[in-house]
């Protein structure tokens, strides 16, 4: 998508959007999930690696710009991978105990 | 169909997964699938790219990708529970540092493709890397401070607000400088000029990042590694500017947003502003009033506390980064169980902010099975104090600091907390004398039925653990 200013203020306005639905969505998260809730949205802002795979493609690119979304795309990549491994790693832990329990 | 609005509506469903994910990672019962859901909206994403792209280096982008794999599965296989906020934090620098490249990487390849750059995709790369490499070496020093790589005391020096604010500055002049130029009409040094800009601001906002975490103490790293987390979603949703694409301005935005509440609900729980903790230095040496309370700690041996636990019908264990250091989850739920067995009612109190990471100390009791229902939460259990017959605090110190509603001139002053002083008796299971990470005294270890309990938080356990099974 070329920047204009067609584009950016639709851009934008997904944006103020998503912010809005962003807070409603975590607001009330117990304060026992604040640690997987954080590495998984941490995980999600891994959703760079688009960024980073569109960089990487580009018609005719430098080497420069390649070389860059290369070393973007691994960064990226182990923020996700990672991340979600590791929340579903706690997550689990989590689970078993509520099993234990018997009621949620 | 048209291919361009086949991708854009998997870009949507994409969306979709990461809200609802989201959702569901809120909320006990669903967390685990809403992680799962979560994780399959980054592939639908990560895919749909790929078919989109216009010259795709193959071999790179598998080896990249293979590379982050190997790297991603390796660290998230291996990692200690106890070690997890750091982990957090390094995985959140490298988005920043990925969203910085992708920043980077695009001024090159936009400007190759059509010759110029509009002031939108400038100001766009702009913040990118402005915003990525704060985030960068904000959370390298956050790592390097919760590995004890550095010191996690708060570094202050002469005129750190004055450097702070020429940082800042010159960011700015260069950012403007950076984003008004026409590219079309520079001659080639003119380019250059360009380009040196652009190197200027990626230093800048590396250092600038290194300066506004290092003033900032071990004890309020909660705070830190929320707001870190809300810059690499804010980081992220700057690059869906650059590449105009909203798949990442949506996700980005909703980790943003949701590192901000968890930075909102971590600085209610200490009662202290964002600015507070980003800029006074907190537990720093000058400004804890070191020497405040003085008194007569009374030290108990593990077989004497034994005849305490033995005896008490209601106990609570208020468990802190000392036991986290010490590994101490394991052993503080076999402990738990004995008592229960023993016909004693067993809780366990969590602070919002205890550990180095929001939600810490809940994750070390689940990897050690503590059952959900035995957490209560601090505004629960603070009305009936006076029926505990003991309470347990393990490496926990300015959760548990009374100073914190009695003492004005504390700097924990009104910070809520977790009033074992009203215990029967609290038994506190600590090191030593010494004030905790944000240096501040505590004068519950001076009070009447306080029992002070020495060592390493394990060993004391475990002693415990041993008495009973006599």
């Amino acid at each position: 998508m070329e920047l204009n200013a067609t584009t950016v203020p639709l851009l934008f306005f997904v944006f103020v959007l998503a912010m809005f639905l962003g807070v409603e969505l975590i607001k009330k998260v117990p304060s026992q999930l604040h640690t997987p809730l954080m590495s998984g949205s941490n995980a999600i802002s891994g959703i760079t690696i688009v960024g980073a795979l569109v960089a990487s493609g580009h018609d005719g690119g430098t080497a420069v710009a390649t070389l860059l979304a290369i070393v973007a795309v691994v960064f990226a990549t182990i923020n996700v991978v990672g991340g979600y491994l590791v929340t579903d790693r706690m997550l689990e832990m989590f689970k078993s105990k509520a099993k234990d329990g018997g009621k949620r | 169909m048209n291919p361009e609005l086949i991708r854009g509506l998997l870009y949507i469903v994409a969306s979709i997964f990461f809200i609802f994910g989201l959702k569901m990672l809120s909320s006990q019962a669903t967390a685990r699938r809403g992680n799962l859901v979560s994780a399959v909206g980054m592939l639908i994403a990560v895919v749909t790219t790929v078919t989109a792209m216009e010259d795709i280096r193959w071999f790179w982008v598998v080896f990249g990708v293979g590379l982050g794999c190997v790297v991603g599965v390796l660290a998230a296989r291996l990692v200690k529970m106890t070690a997890m906020p750091e982990m957090v934090g390094l995985f959140n620098g490298f988005g920043g540092l990925a969203s910085l490249l992708v920043g980077w990487s695009e001024y090159h390849g936009k400007w190759a493709a059509s010759g110029t750059l509009s002031l939108f995709t400038t100001i766009a790369i702009f913040l990118t890397v402005l915003i990525g490499a704060v985030t960068f070496s904000g959370s390298m020093v956050a790592y390097g401070k919760l590995s004890t790589l550095i010191t996690g005391r708060p570094v202050l020096y002469k005129r750190q607000n004055l450097v702070n604010a020429f940082v800042l500055g010159a960011l700015a002049g260069l950012g403007v400088l950076f984003c008004v130029q026409k590219l079309d009409q520079l001659s080639s040094a003119g380019h250059a000029l360009v380009y040196v800009e652009l190197i200027a601001i990626i230093v800048l906002a590396l250092i600038l990042g290194v300066l506004s975490t290092i003033p900032i103490g071990g004890a309020d790293m909660p705070v830190v590694i929320c707001l870190l987390n809300s810059y690499s979603g804010l980081a992220a949703c700057a690059a869906g500017f650059v590449i105009g694409n909203n798949v990442l301005i949506v996700s980005g935005s909703l980790v943003g947003a949701s590192g901000i509440i968890l930075t909102r609900i971590m600085c209610k729980a200490m009662n202290r502003s964002l600015a507070n903790v980003l800029f006074s230095g907190f537990g720093s040496a000058t400004s804890a009033k070191a020497g405040g309370y003085q008194g007569q700690a009374n030290p108990i041996a593990a077989s004497d506390a034994y005849l305490i636990l033995e005896a008490a019908r209601n106990v609570v264990f208020v468990p802190g980064y000392g036991m986290a250091a010490a590994q101490a989850q394991h052993a503080v739920r076999e402990l738990g169980e004995l008592l229960r067995s023993n016909g004693a009612e067993v809780r366990y109190c969590i602070h919002p902010v205890a550990g180095r990471m929001p939600g810490h100390m809940n994750v070390l009791l689940a990897e050690a099975n503590v059952p959900y229902e035995m957490l209560v939460e601090p505004q629960d259990i603070n009305p009936t104090m006076e029926m505990v017959d003991v309470a347990i605090v393990i490496g926990a110190n300015d959760v548990v600091n009374p100073a914190a509603k009695e003492d004005q001139a504390s700097p924990l002053w009104g910070m809520p907390i977790i009033e074992v002083d009203r215990a029967r008796t609290c038994i506190v299971l600590k090191r030593s004398l010494n004030p905790g990470f944000a240096g501040v005294d505590n004068p519950l270890f001076f009070k009447p039925n306080t029992r002070m309990l020495f060592g390493d938080a394990k060993a004391s356990v475990a002693a415990l653990v041993s008495e009973f099974k006599q």
